[in-house]
């Protein structure tokens, strides 16, 4: 399992790859409509994303599962079509992959509240395991636990995926607090790293919430604190609405910019989230090589 | 007599159990339902929502709270209602059309119906026609949006939009909210305002109100 990442990791750092839902969305998927639905209705789009990504440099792509979990499948009436769903998301990402990327196979969070007493731990882990499962059984490289923002959720996920075997990524979105160095539950990044590596995690992480300034001094304080692996997947700035159309400012060239300072504050993986695309990985790749 | 600092300190330390059981002790006492929201419950709020803005307090305390102050507002609402108090407002909300995201809903409600206002919460993927509705039916004087996906934003417009066509947009308030959501797409697309956390909410709609 560790093979897996030193052997990526060998080489300085790895890219990862950029957004999926709105590279969709530019391929006809409709807003409101369940990203992760077109792993059966439009294989052929989601494979053209993967792919783009592989052409643009990524060694790490991910795959079209980050909501199929049985609470978000049922909220879209897909329950029945959980492992399909799960299963079909890595085939299309491996199939794009071929020998050039790896498949880091994405779990989201349920967007329900442990606090709150919406959901359960009982029915957290056994949802998270069946996906994590359901991913691990298709063949994924590691799984993905990402987009996190309640500590108790990203441990049950983390263990159910560690429990596959398989590496398991975990990052979490720091977009609160006056310097947006907290989860919105008000974990920090030290809190993050504790508990994410005891519940089981090998590499973790931040993603989303912000652009990619603000992950410098967060990637500073994990790796103050850790010795594993970072992975780092920052917005393309924070989006605008121009004419009715949602845009992100953050240029690719801009973005890749911070590509250095981020590697210097210890990052591992990079790669992008809301707003980047195939561009950016490219611009990225060119920074760094 | 009760001691009313008890029940500020309950609902800032976000302690339900005891939120309630002093409001109930007060009650016994003879103390007016309308004096303990106004004089104690609501300044506790007040306080909790300093707390959230100086990164004291995160959403988990402000769930806390805001479920502590629930607790004891279920005994005060029918003495409210049978004194012929009025709720400050009555607030319909719910996530657009098209996003089924609902903690961010959620939290602003629970803060809403903390800070004394009437909630109406319609769920998520609500369309623009049941916002309508809604207003015209129940007489909601603010509406509240919420969106977490770039992608389900323009539905807050649409929304708006419906409001207006049904001639409706002057009698309520419009407020949104969500991840993506700036001050700048609020004056865009019309709305009385914006806040970018559910502890403001409670300000930014009394503001809008004028209260």
């Amino acid at each position: 399992m560790q093979a897996l990442l030193e052997g990526l990791l060998g080489g300085g750092p790895v890219l990862t790859d950029g957004a999926w839902g709105t590279e969709l969305q530019a391929r006809g998927l409709q807003v409101g409509e369940f990203p992760d639905g077109w792993n059966l209705s439009h294989p052929d789009k989601v494979g053209e994303v993967a792919a783009a990504y592989v052409q643009a440099g990524s060694r790490v792509i991910l795959t079209n599962t980050f909501g199929a979990n049985r609470l978000r499948l049922g909220a879209h009436g897909l329950a029945d079509k959980l492992a399909e769903i799960n299963r079909r998301g890595v085939e299309i990402s491996r199939q794009a992959a071929g020998a050039q990327a790896r498949v880091f196979a994405s779990i989201g969070p349920t967007g329900k509240m442990l606090l709150t007493g919406e959901v359960t731990e009982e029915e957290l882990r056994d949802l998270f395991a069946e996906q994590a499962r359901a991913l691990a059984g298709a063949g994924a490289d590691a799984l993905v636990v990402e987009t996190m923002a309640e500590l108790e959720e990203a441990r049950i996920a983390v263990g159910a995926a560690h429990a596959t075997g398989l590496p398991v990524v975990a990052c979490m979105v720091f977009d609160a607090g006056k310097n947006k160095d907290r989860t919105m539950t008000g974990v920090t990044p030290e809190q993050a790293a504790e508990g994410l590596i005891a519940a089981g995690a090998d590499v973790i992480g931040a993603n989303c919430g912000q652009g990619i300034e603000g992950f410098i001094p967060i990637c500073r304080r994990l790796r103050a604190v850790t010795d594993r692996p970072l992975w780092m997947k920052a917005n393309a700035g924070l989006p605008q609405m121009e004419e009715g159309r949602v845009v992100y400012r953050t240029t690719p060239e801009t973005f890749a910019a911070a590509g250095p300072e981020l590697v210097a504050a210890g990052a591992n993986f990079i790669g992008g989230c809301c707003g980047t695309n195939p561009d950016y990985i490219r611009a990225l790749k060119a920074r760094l090589g | 007599m009760t001691d009313l600092k008890q029940l500020y300190d309950a609902i800032v330390a976000g302690d339900a159990k005891t939120a309630r059981a002093t409001t109930e002790q007060a009650l016994k006492d003879g103390i007016e339902p309308l004096k303990l929201v106004m004089d104690h419950m609501a300044p506790a709020m007040g306080e909790v929502g300093r707390r959230f803005e100086c990164n004291d307090y995160f959403v988990p305390e402000l769930l806390l709270s805001a479920r502590a102050m629930k607790s004891a507002m279920e005994l005060l609402r029918p003495l409210l209602v049978a004194s012929g108090a009025q709720p400050l407002a009555r607030v319909a909300i719910g996530t657009v059309k098209g996003d089924l995201h609902d903690i961010g809903k959620n939290l602003v409600a629970a803060m809403l119906e903390g800070g004394g206002f009437e909630v109406i919460d319609l769920g998520v993927n609500v369309a623009p026609e049941q916002f309508v509705n809604t207003v015209r039916e129940k007489n909601a004087n603010v509406v509240a949006l919420s969106a977490l996906l770039t992608t389900t934003m323009p539905s807050m417009k649409t929304t708006i939009d419906a409001l207006n066509q049904a001639g409706l947009r002057q009698q309520v308030k419009v407020i949104i909210g969500g991840a993506p959501i700036t001050q700048k797409y609020a004056d865009e697309i019309g709305a009385d305002g914006y806040s970018d956390n559910a502890a403001e909410a409670v300000s930014l709609t009394k503001r809008c109100l004028g209260k």
